[in-house]
């Protein structure tokens, strides 16, 4: 492992990390949502890295894949909370369980 | 195994770093931010920009055609899925109040609805709303009449 690499994966690998904590944070499934574009993309950046810095074009096709689900993933979650919040009273989907029990319905400050 | 050697080659590495340090940027903004929003304007703009440089990078250091065309569509793919993906959920979270109002400087959204409303010389027209939404979640006249300063007021902080 060259220094190169190293600093490259870091920086994926930390990226990848902050987006988990905003998943697992995060205070409305819509953050939860956009958290989970963000990592897939991360991911796919890290297998073109990982394919560029080996000279392996093995998985590239994998590419591909990835970056659709992530597409397809996202579209079909934020059109299923749509629906589900439409049919909630209270407008935040607090009883559907979208947001935690308490939450502000718009989004609270992260210190 | 890391041969960097060649001209060709440095200039693959600095699109890697640039790219690598984009979805960093990309992670500290989605944790950092403070709505669905500005979160997503941090994920998604370092995210295409990050992803591109990086396609461009492996391009350069894959041999082949084949790898190459399907870096491409992956480069494509993203820049034809990342604004519907947006368009759906801000338009949701718009909708739904997961945005700080307070935090918006021009709210055109608001402005926008009452303008066609005015045009069209009718009140409680609702172009924003499904026509199969239920009836307790349509947006009432009065809801619709408040300015962003009432809506400021409304929400609690």
């Amino acid at each position: 492992m060259t220094v190169f690499s190293i600093v490259v994966y870091t920086m994926l690998g930390v990226g990848a990390v902050l987006a988990v904590v905003r998943l697992a944070l995060g205070p409305s499934l819509l953050d939860r949502v956009v958290a989970t574009d963000t990592l897939l993309v991360i991911i796919t950046a890290g297998l073109a890295v990982y394919a560029a810095l080996q000279r392996d074009p093995t998985i590239v096709p994998v590419l591909v894949v990835v970056s659709l689900l992530a597409f397809v993933g996202s579209v079909a979650v934020a059109r299923y909370v749509g629906g589900m919040l439409m049919r909630s009273p209270t407008d935040d989907g607090e009883e559907s369980g979208l947001a935690p029990p308490g939450a502000a319905p718009t989004g609270e400050a992260t210190s | 195994m890391n041969d960097f050697d060649s001209v060709p080659d440095w200039i693959a590495a600095a699109c890697l770093l640039i790219g690598a340090f984009l979805c960093l940027t990309a992670g500290l903004g989605v944790l950092r931010f403070p709505d669905v929003l500005s979160r997503m304007h941090a994920g998604t703009k370092p995210q295409v920009m990050g992803v591109l440089l990086i396609m461009v990078g492996g391009a350069i250091r894959l041999t082949g055609w084949s790898a190459t065309w399907m870096l491409l569509l992956v480069a494509a793919f993203q820049l034809i899925t990342a604004p519907v993906n947006a368009h759906m959920v801000s338009r949701i979270a718009y909708r739904r109040r997961h945005v700080r109002r307070d935090l918006l400087v021009v709210d055109e959204l608001v402005d926008a609805q009452r303008g066609a409303e005015l045009r069209a010389g009718q009140e409680g027209m609702s172009g924003d709303q499904p026509a199969d939404a239920p009836e307790h979640t349509r947006t009432t006249d009065a809801e619709r009449r408040r300015t962003p300063e009432d809506l400021d007021q409304a929400l609690p902080d």
